[in-house]
């Protein structure tokens, strides 16, 4: 799923290679504060993340992704558990020891410095001889194609221009580890679109294990080769993008990666793996069960508005009625009461709808299929 | 409506009198006086006779003989020297006590930053000389440091550590007057210094001293030459400290042209001193407004 054509400088190990995972997180826990004032930004995270893999950690704006990706560059200690970077124990490495560099959110370029030399700036620290930073600077601003604005100072620069910079920068000493924060996301939607295409080859180019933070969903999905979704500092699932977005592990995760029709219904009867399910309007719907125990919070019935079927009155597994359409352009949404408390939301592309245009208050019929339908926690 | 264009300039001019009235009220007039004064002869009890003379400036360097020769006499030009010392000296005692102060007070949570500000302004609040006599009852004879000797038996009765009445004396009590003109500048240029930048030093392996250097100092420059200048200026002139801390033996330029005021009476060599100091503030000045031109670091600390 990888380009193939990037002429990867290492083998592709992200696929389950031997060896120690790039960075392994062990119960790390982190509570800012103490007492009543104290915020637990993080509650037991353990996870692994392989060696030259796209790892991309998901969640909400204040679930704790900035925290453990401070956690891991050592600029915030974690009150509990273990951090390993290719199998040793990084706790007590101070910041500027770890072969890992930060992209950071606001690009935090030196201002009083050419791109040039924000760029250099690792390099030298290392003290590396002048003529190979002299080679590695001028390679990592052709990568980011940056070479003509060498001279810069940050001040003059645009913000997709600053972004390239501090990639170029945060590259430059060939760390093991790359952390992005939320790199794209003060750029404007169509630059952001072209950055993720980039930082994926990148990435595939520079054989540099990645770890990416980003609250946008279709960001995640489209870079990623793993995803971790968090949330309230916990890891709620880690998988491929396709799992995490057809078998979400619970209603959390269905709900923050796309969207979702939720259902309430609780379990009548089982048979040949999959549940048989009453939801309150007495509707009975057969879905397949989600892999973790269902939670004390009840049980909900999950489906993908583009999963949703619809066919003419009469030949649905369920009949409803047109309550509402929203016009997106490529696709529509279509608003369906069902009879449950809540409509359900169908996602039609303008393609396939044809001339067939939809008007509330229409009668139609709705397929529920067993293999897109899904019983998660509450 | 086309009048409208030409009548701003002029209106703009008129609402720019008052401001020009003043500087000239109470900055050109009195140093021009000055430099008239600095040209004259002194009368015996104070005050100037209306001739012309240069002799107020010949007598910095020289001494006139009986025989009305001129013959080289270093003694005022030392005191230009120690003034030059000594405020240089509390110059950099400043910005080793400010400094550290004012990162701290960059680096408490935004809130609390005011209270800071306003304890470091605190010494304002009292008359610069009662300030400067406490430290008489600290570096003095008997005072705060020397009693724990005296009362442990380290010190004899008689005897003294000596630490009033010196260069050293001076320095403490310049450094202890003008420190808040050193912090506030400096609190002022870390306060909006990016802190995200000092992470991403440590993150491309700066070690903490390499971070200062490279990241913080640079991006500090301003703040610190402006404290430094603030500091310096007051000091050179400084009259107070030199006399009470320094016993009159240690004069300074800022001594120097009290006295010839009051009690020596010879307002042209006062005023030709006073030029001095002034030309002298003028030659810092021109050497920071070349020292403050922006530009950059292409080898980025190399
Ligand atoms: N320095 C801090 N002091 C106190 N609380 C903090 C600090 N940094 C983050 N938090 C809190 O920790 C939680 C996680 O924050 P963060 O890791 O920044 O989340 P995210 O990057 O996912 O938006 C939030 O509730 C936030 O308010
Ligand atoms: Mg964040």
């Amino acid at each position: 799923m990888t380009t193939a054509g990037a002429g990867a400088a290492r083998p592709r190990a992200g696929a389950g290679g031997a060896g120690p995972a790039a960075v392994a997180l062990r119960d790390v826990a982190k509570t800012y504060g103490r007492g009543a004032h104290a915020v637990e930004a993080l509650r037991g995270v353990s996870f692994e993340i392989r060696d030259n893999e796209f790892f991309t950690l998901l969640g909400p704006s204040g679930c704790g992704k900035t925290t453990l990706l401070r956690a891991i560059a050592g600029f915030e200690q974690a009150s509990a558990g273990a951090i390993l970077l290719f199998g040793a124990d990084i706790v007590d490495v101070p910041a500027h020891r770890r072969p890992v560099n930060t992209v950071f959110q606001h690009y935090a370029l030196f201002p009083h410095m050419t791109v040039a030399a924000n760029v250099a700036f690792g390099l030298r620290r290392l003290r590396r001889p002048e003529g190979e930073i002299a080679r590695q600077v001028a390679a990592m601003l052709a990568l980011v194609k940056m070479e003509a604005l060498a001279d810069r100072l940050p001040g003059q620069l645009s913000g997709g221009q600053k972004q390239r910079v501090a990639l170029a920068r945060a590259l430059a000493p060939a760390p093991k580890v790359l952390l992005l924060d939320e790199p794209l996301s003060a750029l404007d939607l169509k630059l952001r679109q072209a950055m993720r295409q980039e930082l994926k080859q990148i990435q595939a180019t520079t054989g540099i294990t990645f770890i990416f933070v980003t609250h946008d969903q279709e960001e995640a999905l489209s870079m990623s080769d793993r995803i971790a979704v968090m949330s309230e500092g916990r890891v709620q699932q880690i998988g491929p993008p396709a799992e995490i977005y057809e078998h979400p592990a619970n209603r959390f995760v269905a709900g923050f990666v796309g969207d979702a029709n939720f259902i309430p219904a609780t379990v009548v009867g089982e048979e040949g793996g999959r549940v048989r399910c009453r939801t309150p309007a007495g509707l009975v719907l057969a879905a397949g069960a989600a892999p973790s125990p269902p939670g004390g919070r009840g049980t909900v019935l999950f489906v993908r508005p583009e999963k949703v079927g619809l066919v003419p009155a009469g030949q649905g597994t369920v009949e409803g009625r047109v309550r509402g359409l929203q016009y997106l352009g490529d696709a529509v949404l279509i608003e369906i009461d069902i009879g449950e408390a809540l409509p359900l939301v169908a996602s039609e592309r303008m393609a396939r709808l044809g001339q067939a245009a939809r008007r509330p208050g229409d009668r139609l019929g709705v397929v529920l299929d067993p293999a897109a339908l899904q019983l998660l926690a509450g | 409506m086309a009048l409208l264009p030409a009548r701003a300039p002029l209106r703009r001019t008129l609402g720019l009198l008052p401001a020009v009235a003043i500087i000239l009220a109470f900055m050109v007039v009195p140093v021009a006086i000055m430099a008239v004064f600095s040209f004259l002869v002194p009368r015996s009890f104070g005050g100037v006779e209306w001739t012309f003379s240069t002799d107020a400036y010949v007598q910095i360097l020289f001494e006139r003989m009986l025989d009305d020769s001129l013959r080289f006499s270093p003694g005022y030009l030392m005191i230009v020297l120690r003034s030059f010392g000594l405020a240089l000296l509390a110059t950099v005692s400043c910005l080793l006590v400010g400094f550290p102060v004012a990162w701290f007070m960059a680096r408490r949570p935004p809130g609390e930053r005011n209270l800071w500000v306003l304890l470091i302004t605190i010494p304002f609040w009292t008359n610069q000389l009662v300030r400067t006599f406490a430290w008489i009852i600290i570096l003095g004879r008997n005072g705060v440091i020397e009693a724990p000797f005296r009362w442990a038996g380290i010190l004899d009765q008689g005897a003294t550590l000596g630490l009033m009445y010196s260069n050293l004396a001076i320095t403490v009590g310049l450094t202890y007057t003008f420190i808040p003109l050193m912090v506030l500048p400096i609190y002022a240029s870390l306060e909006k210094l990016d802190f995200s930048l000092v992470e991403a030093a440590a993150d491309l392996y700066s070690s903490r001293l390499a971070t200062f250097r490279r990241v913080v100092i640079p991006l500090a420059r301003p703040g610190i030459i402006a404290g430094c200048l603030l500091v310096f200026i007051p000091s050179l002139g400084a009259f107070i400290q030199p006399d009470l801390l320094g016993g009159g033996k240690k004069l300074m330029l800022g001594t120097l042209v009290q006295f010839q005021f009051t009690t020596a009476r010879n307002w042209p060599f006062g005023a030709a001193i006073a030029m001095v100091l002034l030309a002298l503030v003028m030659v810092v000045l021109i050497l920071h407004a070349r020292a403050a031109r922006p530009h950059p670091a292409p080898g980025g600390g190399q």
